[in-house]
Parts: C-alpha cells; structure tokens; sequence
C-alpha cells in the first residue's frame, strides 16, 4: 500500500490520522495545526490580555507540559506578552506526586518559566497520606478535590497573579458534560461548558485553553515534540462513575471520533437553555464574551492529577454536599424556592456548600439568590459561607486526629 | 529451511503513557515474535497485542491493556511511528524491524 501522503503539505508521508476530521497529516503539519487551534481558541475567547501574568497548573502530567508548551510557543509567535509561571500543588502524596513534581521541576528549566510548589501540608497541616490514614481511601477524592481547587486560588494569590490555566481537554470536558447529564445536574452541566470560569469579582479567573483538543492528539503532540511529562495514576483509588463515564467516551471515539467535539457542542447547545447560564460554542462563532458565571472553584478540577483524569468535577462536590447536607439543611431551604434554579431542585447544598463565590446570574436577576461574597470566618480565605468548604472537611478530620491521640 | 511455525520476526515493542508498568516497568523491548499465528496466517499487530498479554506482561491486570481481545480504547498504537489507523490498525502484518510503540492517554498527571 502506496503511503499517503499529507493532506495539507502533500509532500510528506500522512502518519496522524486527526479524530476530529480524519485528516490525514504528516508530524510537521500536525504539530501547527495543533498550535494554531488553540490560538484560535485563545484569540476568539480573549483569553489573555498583553502583560497578563499567568499561572499554568502544572502537574507534570501530558495536558500540563502540553499545555506549557504550546502556551511558551505561542505566547513567542504571536506576541501575546503575557508572563507565564507554572503552579504545581503537592498533595502529599508519596510514589506519585513527589515523582511528578520532579517532571514539574525539569520542565521549569526546559521551559525557562518560574515554578511555585504550594503544598497541601503548608496550607491546612495535613498531607493527603495523612488524609488517607485517617479517613480510608474511600471518598479521599472529596478532599483532595476540595483542597485543590482553593489550593490553586491560593497560590495564584501568593503570586499576584489573577488568571490560572489548566490543562482540561475535550476529553476531560466531554467527560464531565455526561457526568452531568447523567446525574441530571443541568446547572453544572451548563457550566462546566464554559472555557472561562470565576470572574472579575472573584479573585482568580480559571480557563481551559485546550478545550477543543482531543486527548488523543495533546498526547501525539507530547510524543512528537519529544515532551518531558510523567504519566502514572494516583496510587489512591479513582472514583467509579467519572472511570465509567471516561470508559463510555472512549469506546465512542473508537467508533464514532468525532463524539467527543460533538458531546461538547451538544452541551453549549443544552447550557443556553439553562436559565441564567449563557455558555457559548467557539468564541469566533458570535455569542461570545458571556455574562461571567459560577465559581472559580466549582467545576474545575484544578491540575490534572485526581482520579483517572484531573478533572475533578462536580461529584465530588455531590458527595461533599451528602456529607455536608444535614449542616447546611438549614440555609439551603431558603435556596430551594427560588424556581429558576432548575439545577437546585432536591440539591439544597450545592451552592452553600460551595467554597467559592456561587455568583450564578438568574435570568430574572433575583438579587435574594445571589451570595455575597465573603470571607472563611477560619482561614480568611474567599467564600460564600462563614467557614469555607476547606476548613469544614478540615474540622472534621481534625477531629478524628485528635481522637485518634487520646 | 525450518518449519514455517517456528520461524519468528525480529521487531521492537515500546511502551509509554504508563503502559510500561504492566510490563515489567520496560519502555523498551526488542522480542522476537513467531511469524505466523496459531491459524498460519501472517502474524499481525492484532496477534501481537495478545500475544504480548500472554509472554511479556508481568502484571495480571491485562483489562489495563486489552477489553474483549482488542486494544483497549484510550491506547494509541504507532506503528514505525504511525497512527495505527493509517496503517490498517490491528490487520497491519508485522514486518521485520518494525517499531510498534503503545502510548496510554489514560493516565493522569
């Protein structure tokens, strides 16, 4: 069988066949093509703005050095004048994290870009091994989760620097929208569409550069451009129903590979139907510079590394809210009339129990439904409630430390 | 001139990804492999996958690597350093010297 060659050069030989259009490219083309879509993504969602300071959350994994890659090359190509700075959280995990934050490290130097390790440890005195010894392994994610996201917020904040980018793929995304469907969790479903998340008013914007990039070409560009990253899964065991559900789209993409970009553009499609929630496909096709929505904090995973994928999403947060319902059962009452929280319906603490800033517009703008944003009465950080999400699952574990002492 | 059945191809298999954890924590593995499957027709990368599960892998979770006799989905296959969908997936008959790298996109960072 004669090669074929290259559908954009037609001079070098095909040998990545592209999920999204069956494209068949050489390395050369591929590796700009891949470029050039997320530049488009980055100019059609205005992304950054010149002499932004950037935080890239750097997990050492595939998405994170891709992520910083492309981001190095760009930022150089097009001028972008935004300074980047990788931001690795060290959960405390050993014979996993401890490894991948020597990648993290390496890629700092290869990279010519500061690092910032923030460690679970330095910020609420417990290790996630210290976590895991004491609770089990079952249901570590919740913490992990939890701690991660404001571990990130934080360490932007150690920095100065309001905007963090993570390595979330349309994989991780697509993902995350058929976990929501599935769980019939359409408020969250419309949000975890959305590219940008948090907003002026709350402290540290998050966006996910690599939206529309499928994992399968993040790890061909790895593997091409010769990429120094660290693969291997968090020794603690991920939860069941994101596995199923990243199972499922994988077998889709072996059948049907343009599923992934389809689920997402399905879930834009359902999210404009959310009230209040106006998540919108590729900024270049119009609908773009959306009302801000929702929570820095609440959809995103923070740095690729919980569970099978490092998008640690909203179940998580649903089991915390179990956790915590019967506390909160109180104040999520008052959140329960509001009608136009479709999303809401049964879930009283989805947005008390939130760490952030549930800054969810209504599409009749009740101002009653609208939190104010506050401050952790504990740790001072930012949030919705008197004690943030971190300091209550930090209660109770200390708790159980200190009965285990006695 | 031997027996057909015992003749073997000389290629090299590379894991990566992750993959290598099943497989004695080796990236690289240069193997000689039988030319033929247990039918007599050519080996081919479908052949080498179960093959692999059956003489290199040294760790029992073989759904890691395979679901239902194929590749599992989320492992990409580069043969000589091509999309295995270019190159008629696991139908490609394995030729002397060919590289066949497996890379998992499953893990995390």
């Amino acid at each position: 069988m004669a090669p074929t060659l290259c559908a954009v050069c037609k001079t070098e030989r095909a040998n990545i066949k592209r999920p999204k259009n069956h494209a068949r490219v050489c390395k050369g083309c591929f590796i700009t093509l891949f470029e050039e879509e997320v530049h488009h993504t980055i100019i059609s969602s205005k992304l950054f703005y010149p002499g932004e300071r950037v935080a890239i959350g750097a997990s050492g994994g595939k998405d994170s050095t891709v992520l910083a890659s492309v981001l190095k090359t760009l930022n150089e190509r097009y001028n972008y004048g935004v300074e980047l700075v990788l931001l690795s959280i060290d959960e405390g995990i050993k014979g996993y994290r401890d490894d991948s934050l020597e990648t993290v490290k390496r890629n700092a130097v290869q990279y010519d870009m500061p690092l910032k390790i923030v460690g679970y440890d330095e910020l609420y005195g417990w290790t996630m091994d210290q976590v895991v010894e004491t609770i089990g392994k079952k249901g570590n994610c919740t913490y992990c989760g939890v701690f991660r996201r404001q571990a990130l917020d934080r360490g932007a904040k150690m920095l100065d620097i309001k905007h963090v980018v993570t390595g979330h793929n349309a994989d991780d995304v697509a993902e995350t929208i058929l976990m929501n469907l599935l769980r019939g969790d359409m408020g969250r479903l419309a949000r975890s569409t959305n590219i940008v998340t948090g907003d002026d008013s709350s402290d540290v914007k998050r966006s996910k550069p690599l939206k529309y990039a499928y994992e399968k070409e993040i790890v061909m560009y790895a593997h091409h451009k010769k990429l120094d990253y660290f693969s291997t899964e968090c020794i603690y065991s991920p939860e069941a129903f994101r596995g199923s559900a990243r199972a499922l789209i994988k077998q889709l993409e072996r059948i049907r590979p343009s599923a992934i970009l389809d689920i997402l553009r399905s879930g834009e499609d359902m999210a404009r139907l959310v009230p209040g929630e106006s998540a919108s496909s590729c900024g270049c096709k119009g609908n773009k510079s959306k009302t801000p929505t929702t929570a820095a904090a609440e959809d995103d995973g923070g740095i690729g590394g919980c569970g099978s994928t490092g998008a640690a999403g909203g179940n998580e947060m649903a089991a915390m809210e179990k956790q915590l319902r019967e506390n909160e059962a109180a104040e999520g009452q008052g959140l329960e009339v509001d009608v136009s929280k479709l999303s809401l319906t049964g879930k009283p603490a989805e947005t008390e129990t939130d760490g952030s800033v549930p800054l969810k517009p209504k599409a009749n703008s009740k101002p009653v439904t609208r939190q104010t944003l506050g401050n952790c009465k504990r740790c001072g950080y930012m949030s919705s409630q008197e004690i943030c999400q971190a300091c209550t699952l930090l209660e109770g574990l200390n708790k159980n430390r200190a009965q285990i002492q006695i | 001139m031997s027996d057909p059945k015992d003749q073997t191809i000389d290629i090299t298999v590379d894991f990566s990804g992750g993959l290598e954890i099943l497989f004695s924590n080796e990236k690289h593995h240069e193997l000689s492999v039988p030319a033929q499957d247990a039918e007599g027709k050519p080996a081919n990368v479908g052949f080498l996958i179960n093959y692999l599960c059956k003489t290199l892998m040294t760790d029992p979770r073989a759904d890691l690597f395979v679901l239902g006799g194929e590749l599992r989905p989320g492992i990409l296959c580069l043969i000589n350093d091509s999309d295995w969908e270019l190159e008629e997936e696991d139908a490609y008959v394995l030729q002397p010297g060919d590289n066949i790298l497996f890379i998992s996109t499953l893990h995390g960072g």
